[in-house]
């Protein structure tokens, strides 16, 4: 890995926060992570953990209200996108950055065709602004995605699921992004339909050398597409490292129980192994460690104050205080 | 699509018949005698019979109906007993004052409404939002012939910008319009509102936004069409009331409408002004709902793949 001055994407400190009425939802406390030019990360966690608020943040589409970013920097190629005037969000939104929406079904404006959809984010982003040839591009980039241009002129409600879906990943990609946010690109589809999908996304994706953050939270998803990994839990990230750090040597309890979680085909095993408990209520956190309440583990350090960020190989980080008492454990 | 229409034409049709056979009945077993009123109380019972006789009041039931039917089908709505005159002319020269006022009405709602609508969407909770539900509860409270009264008080008696009433001119109808508009700003004004705040946090806003299109066209192309949707429905219920409303604005205000001259023959029991206007009533608003449901088509391409039956 090369290592620059100036990381491609770089996200700092990152707040967000979900207000109410009078609760306080703290979605992201405090992520930092960075991304390389032409990598991928994949952010894992359960259900709720913040991951889709990171994106929402970074390509600033987070509804305001109730969401709000505290504080905290995203620099892309080091100019913070939280600073940005408007004007220039605007420009980098569908261009430099895009993303792919969670809920194919819901995703598309339902009284617009699906080629005027695609047509509409490149006419922004040409310099002409050519309507002409921005449905040329759309056209292309149906074909791309595998669906028939004569459909260019079809609205949402005339497709299927997996196809909405491509027709999303058309959007994203229709303006070549440097970066792109993937949110659980295939938790709303067939399991057959899956794999083309995420083929398709890492095709596109290798053909126009694009960095990517792939929300998800399956984890055989992260082993076939990623790089690099991010455990996300109760909005902070608790592991982080190659995913090779991570599927070989899982350091964070919780991070071990997600693994624990999947079932196992080889072993003959007859019972799923959960991890007991919930998610901590993000409207009141508990002191200390996020996840202390549910770790076997847990001592009473666990539950004051801060935990610090360990860095156990170079790349690979762990939020956890227990890690040589764990380490020896597994010994 | 153009099936659909044709259907839905044929069903008009026979909504109208229906409508002109219910208001025939009712009016029938209603107790009054048009005679009575035509002639007072000083005519003989001869002189009563023989105009019951000229009229065809002596007829059985089955009989006045079947002529009344056959007559309406052949496009002649009768002889007003009042103004011994075809009701069919007096109803061509009165039913554009009523439309006029109605769909002006109409035009004036959805310009104040629509735009207060997703402003008071866009500032939720706000001041500006509450302000806007203050209003609209106004409108919807405020009876419109007070309205209409108070309009007459202040810009026709004491500014005196106004004509009082009558149809001299285009200044003739701006408060009758004015007045026939009030009552359906609340409405409209809340449910643009609710259809904003539906839309608002969709996915598919987000998707738009996602795209770098700019906050105005999110609006306008994204939420707008798909906030319209239920608008459309409240537009259509209302222009129906409009037409059915218009008796009492155009009693204040004098003009030579359809509501006018319906309620003169209700009084005076004139049973062919009233059924005629009763079958004019229904057909209008039976092709106001068939327009409703053509702009429905046009808005959202799902409703109009289920008329094409695609």
């Amino acid at each position: 890995m090369s290592q620059t001055n100036e990381k491609f994407l770089e996200v700092n400190n990152l707040v967000v926060e979900y207000i109410t009425g009078k609760q306080v939802v703290h979605a992201v406390n405090g992520v930092s992570f960075s991304l390389d030019k032409g990598h991928t990360l994949g952010l894992v966690g359960e259900t709720g953990a913040g991951k889709t608020s990171i994106a929402k943040s970074i390509i600033g589409v987070l509804s305001d209200p109730p969401g709000k970013v505290r504080s905290g920097e995203i620099l892309l190629e080091g100019k913070d996108l939280l600073t940005a005037p408007e004007e220039d969000m605007l420009q980098i939104r569908g261009k430099r950055i895009s993303m792919i929406f969670q809920d194919p079904m819901t995703a598309l404006n339902p009284v617009m065709t699906i080629g005027d959809q695609i047509a509409e984010v490149v006419a922004l982003h040409s310099e002409s602004g050519n309507t002409h040839e921005a449905k040329e591009t759309a056209l292309e980039m149906l074909k791309m995605v595998g669906i028939t241009p004569e459909r260019y002129d079809d609205f949402p409600h005339q497709f299927s699921g997996g196809m909405k879906q491509r027709v999303v990943i058309a959007i994203a990609l229709a303006c070549n992004p440097e970066l792109l946010l993937a949110d659980e690109p295939t938790t709303a589809l067939d399991v057959t339909i899956q794999a083309q999908v995420l083929e398709m996304i890492n095709d596109l994706k290798e053909k126009l050398n694009t960095s990517m953050i792939l929300i998800t939270h399956d984890l055989g998803v992260v082993a076939e597409m990623c790089d690099d990994v991010a455990v996300v839990y109760a909005g902070e990230i608790i592991e982080q490292g190659s995913k090779e750090d991570l599927f070989d040597h899982p350091a964070h309890p919780y991070t071990h129980g997600l693994f624990g979680s999947l079932p196992s085909m080889a072993k003959g095993q007859k019972r799923l192994h959960p991890i007991p408990g919930l998610t901590p209520d993000p409207t009141d956190l508990p002191k200390g460690c996020n996840f202390s309440p549910r770790c076997p583990y847990a001592t009473d350090a666990c539950r004051q104050g801060d935990i610090p960020l360990t860095e156990l190989t170079p790349g690979h980080t762990c939020r956890c205080c227990n890690l040589g008492h764990l380490e020896k454990k597994e010994g | 699509m153009g099936k659909y229409i044709l259907r839905r034409l044929v069903m008009c049709v026979i909504v109208v018949f229906v409508a002109a056979i219910i208001i025939f009945t009712i009016m029938y077993f209603v107790p009054g005698d048009p005679v009575e009123i035509m002639l007072g109380s000083t005519a003989t019972v001869e002189q009563k019979d023989a105009l019951r006789a000229s009229l065809g009041l002596d007829q059985p039931f089955l009989i006045q109906l079947g002529t009344y039917l056959l007559n309406l089908l052949q496009g002649d709505f009768g002889t007003s007993y009042t103004y011994n005159a075809p009701v069919t002319n007096e109803l061509l020269s009165r039913l554009p004052y009523t439309l006029l006022i109605g769909i002006s009405g109409i035009i004036v709602d959805v310009i104040i409404s629509i735009p207060l609508g997703i402003y008071a969407a866009l500032r939720r909770g706000k001041w500006q939002d509450t302000a806007c539900t203050v209003f609209a509860m106004a409108c919807v409270s405020v009876p419109d012939f007070w309205f209409a009264l108070m309009l007459v008080v202040i810009f026709a008696v004491n500014l005196q910008v106004l004509p009082v009433s009558g149809i001299g001119g285009p200044r003739y109808f701006v408060m009758p319009i004015a007045a026939s508009a009030l009552a359906g700003i609340g409405g409209l004004l809340r449910q643009t509102r609710s259809g904003m705040l539906d839309v608002m946090n969709s996915d598919f806003v987000v998707t738009a936004r996602s795209k770098g299109v700019p906050e105005g066209k999110v609006i306008l192309q994204h939420m707008l069409p798909n906030a319209l949707i239920p608008v459309v429905t409240v537009v259509g219920g209302h222009f129906s009331r409009c037409i059915g409303g218009a008796v009492i604005i155009e009693q204040i205000f004098s003009i030579p409408g359809l509501g006018a001259y319906m309620l003169n023959a209700i009084n005076t029991r004139d049973y062919p002004v009233i059924r005629s206007s009763v079958v004019i009533l229904a057909a209008v608003t039976s092709i106001v709902m068939l327009v409703v449901d053509i702009v429905y088509a046009l808005i959202d391409p799902r409703i109009k793949a289920q008329y094409s039956g695609k």
